[in-house]
């Protein structure tokens, strides 16, 4: 027993240590805190997959009762160690994007016209801005046939996230 | 839509981890970029070391000496004349007072990747040195009426960067004054061609362009970072000359600028110490490099102690190597070994103290090309986009009108046509970082070695992930995220436990090494770019040989000073290996070619291409 809860230890330390690294890399100052619009790039780093509403939910929790821009580590680590500990916001298994894909490929081409996926993401669900659309344009488009190959997109993205 | 949402966490999810890798990135450049000033420290405590407990010694005791120049300039103009330049020869020929057709013609050289001819280059430097003379050490003066001001921050050899500033702003004139603030050379390809155009525009307009002295504006940094090297490579007959001329020129450069009397520019900062009445009083032309603190030269301050010729080098050293930081106060500045770390109260009081309202300084590359700080009293501007790697930074411009409103000007060169994704960005930036890190690993592996095997008592070849972060980090001092950086550098065992040794898999020697035990290449790998520069210093005439006496000699002095034991005999048989024609000198760059580590896939990475 001793020995279970050495090792309940020693994962929660190295979770700790995770959490820190990710933190110290956007800590610009050295002082222990990070501009609250990073905390989306950190927690998303972590291999977590918070919507965007779930997000604001979790700076909510951790800001200060008067925001002052900045997230301060002795708030986030708690916070973040829940978050890690009990697997929230899991990552997307890739057949279940693909699906995602699919649905949208209603007429089941196998492909996606770039002004149907445009209007999709900029104006459904969490829509993308403008800069976010034009990115994932540029990436998943392919420049020969102007479509998007969704299968082969999704395989390329997955295969990089992997290395 | 469901779908859409999960499309969108997803590809939101990807693109932070991608924002994660180019931030870390951009750690890695900095860590390693610091870590070599921080070398420099070193290298520099050794030259006082050897000063001070071998002045017998020949070596280096020349770069105290003025540099011994029994003609007097006229002369020297007059032998540049002679030079002959061959019919051959069609590149810009220059003649002097300077014209703008002549300045075009430059441009227009420049941009073909013409090179101009040696004597060209020694008479503009003639005339500049010329020029510089009557100026003082902080040039003041005033925005022309309804014009604007622009400053810029660290070129270092981009020519691209300084031909788009141009581009885009237009060409130096009475209608266009210009600023630059320091460090045109070093690390870029082109410091030459840089140094040509603003010294240049400098004669051509001396009221409207300004130059101030940057901390690579220093011929012993220009022997660690490429500038030595890239003249002598593009002059074979004249290089020598005219890195002598060029050394005098940098210190006579101006150590500051102040416009309208509110704004100081400076290259790196300021110390609590730094008073600019005290500043122009000093002969700035005295400080010939900041590296090894007492090498002023002898012959002015005979009459002074030491402490007080120290003290002038740390006036100048603080101006041109400090760095802004947001904790008060005024700290040395470890990271580069010069300079301080100067806080917010040590701004506002230097700024009361002359009536100035504004500091900017370069020195510091940024992302943006431009940073504030100490509550906007401090701008930080840097000119060189793309600096560590392509998609690095972008660079950025100043442009300051009469009500001293400063305003930012972006701007990144691109060597595609085609705009990189971000995803191609980041794997290129990273690829590079990694490697940097690979050969520091591999620079430092028989330490890394000792450590890993202290941690894995069964003898299995595997430790834990928190293990190997936790020697890596100790032995080479870098505060990096390693254990987000352990899937780039070493690889896993089925049971998640890490294969130590695959850190040095990817890294071996580029040719056959000489006989030396594997401790001694080692250390040779590691100190190669100090033993370089060290012995471009003993070899006074850059003929590429050195004595293998010297060569002994510096060695034994070098590991003593490091406190490395090395085996008398082993440099005594390196020493005859590397003589290949028996004549008693060796060929420098040979050895170091030699101890040149490569990356084993480089070859496999461009068939690839």
């Amino acid at each position: 027993m001793a020995e279970d809860k050495d090792s309940a230890e020693a994962i929660v330390s190295e979770v700790h240590r995770k959490i820190s690294e990710a933190f110290d890399v956007f800590d610009h100052e050295f002082n222990k805190t990070v501009d609250v619009r990073e905390i989306g790039t950190i927690i998303r780093s972590l291999g977590c997959f918070p919507s965007e509403g779930e997000l604001h939910d979790i700076i909510a929790e951790i800001e200060e009762e008067e925001p002052t821009g900045y997230i301060c580590f002795e708030k986030f680590l708690p916070t973040m160690t829940t978050v890690l500990m009990e697997r929230r916001f899991r990552p997307i298994p890739e057949d279940l994007l693909l699906q995602a894909f699919e649905v949208l490929d209603q007429q089941k081409k196998g492909h996606l016209e770039p002004e149907e996926l445009t209007k999709y993401l900029t104006q459904e669900g969490e829509p993308f801005t403008p800069e976010e659309m034009e990115e994932m344009m540029s990436a998943a488009l392919d420049p020969d046939r102007n479509v998007i190959f969704y299968k082969d997109f999704v395989s390329m993205m997955s295969v990089d996230n992997h290395r | 839509m469901k779908a859409a949402i999960l499309i969108q966490r997803w590809y939101r999810r990807y693109i932070a981890r991608l924002e994660m890798r180019q931030r870390y990135t951009w750690n890695i450049f900095q860590s390693i970029e610091y870590a070599g000033e921080q070398d420099q420290l070193q290298l520099s405590s050794f030259f006082s070391f050897m000063l001070d407990n071998f002045t017998q010694l020949n070596l280096i005791s020349h770069l105290l000496d003025p540099v011994v120049n029994p003609q007097t300039d006229r002369a020297r103009l007059t032998n540049h004349e002679q030079i002959i330049v061959p019919e051959s020869y069609n590149g810009p020929r220059l003649t002097f007072p300077l014209t703008v057709s002549q300045t075009d013609a430059l441009l227009t050289a420049f941009k073909n990747q013409q090179q101009l001819h040696g004597r060209f280059v020694l008479q503009l430097l003639q005339e500049t040195k010329k020029l510089l003379r009557q100026m003082p050490n902080v040039v003041y003066f005033s925005t022309p009426y309804a014009k604007e001001i622009t400053i810029c921050g660290d070129l270092h050899g981009r020519l691209d960067d300084l031909l788009l500033i141009f581009y885009k702003n237009g060409l130096p004139s009475a209608e266009t004054p210009y600023v630059f603030n320091g460090d045109f050379v070093d690390r870029g390809k082109k410091s030459v061609e840089i140094l040509i155009l603003l010294f240049a525009y400098l004669l051509l307009y001396p009221d409207h362009m300004h130059l101030n002295r940057g901390n690579h504006e220093d011929h012993i940094m220009n022997l660690r970072y490429g500038f030595t090297k890239e003249v002598m490579q593009k002059y074979k007959t004249h290089g020598r000359d005219i890195l002598k001329l060029i050394q005098e020129v940098f210190s006579l450069l101006p150590l500051a600028t102040v416009i309208d009397n509110k704004v100081l520019v400076v290259h790196g900062g300021i110390s609590d110490v730094t008073d600019l009445d005290f500043l122009r009083s000093i002969e700035r032309h005295k400080v010939r490099t900041v590296m090894a603190k007492v090498c002023i030269t002898a012959a002015v301050f005979k009459d002074c102690n030491m402490y007080f010729r120290r003290t002038i080098g740390i006036f100048v050293v603080d101006l041109l190597w400090s760095d802004p930081k947001s904790q008060p106060g005024c700290r040395p500045n470890t990271f580069r070994g010069g300079g301080c770390y100067f806080g917010p109260d040590v701004t506002r009081r230097l700024l009361e103290k002359h009536a100035l309202s504004l500091l900017i300084r370069s020195h510091e590359c940024k992302r943006e090309g431009y940073e504030l700080c100490h509550d906007g009293q401090v701008i930080t501007i840097f000119s060189a986009s793309n600096y560590y790697e392509e998609g690095s930074n972008r660079g950025a411009y100043i442009k300051l009108g009469q009500e001293l409103v400063p305003r930012f000007f972006q701007y990144q060169v691109s060597h595609t046509t085609r705009k990189l994704t971000l995803m191609q960005r980041v794997r290129v930036g990273e690829g590079s970082a990694v490697r940097a890190l690979q050969e520091k690993l591999f620079a430092h592996r028989s330490e890394l070695m000792a450590a890993f095997q202290h941690y894995d008592t069964s003898n299995s070849g595997c430790i834990s992930v928190s293990e190997w972060a936790v020697v890596v980090e100790s032995v080479l001092r870098m505060d990096l995220p390693w254990r987000t950086l352990r899937p780039r550098l070493a690889r896993l065992a089925p049971d998640g436990m890490v294969e130590y040794q695959s850190c040095f898999e990817d890294m071996g020697p580029g040719q056959p090494i000489p006989q030396v035990s594997p401790n001694f290449a080692e250390t040779l790998y590691r100190y190669r770019t100090d033993l370089e520069i060290i012995f471009n210093i003993i070899d006074k005439d850059h003929s590429g040989q050195i004595s293998t006496e010297e060569f002994r000699q510096t060695w034994r002095l070098f590991s003593a000073h490091l406190g490395v034991e090395v085996d008398n005999k082993a440099i005594d048989d390196l020493a005859r290996t590397m003589d290949f024609n028996k004549d008693g000198s060796i060929d420098f760059n040979e050895f170091l070619e030699a101890f040149r580590v490569v990356h084993k896939l480089d070859s496999k990475d461009q068939q690839e291409c």
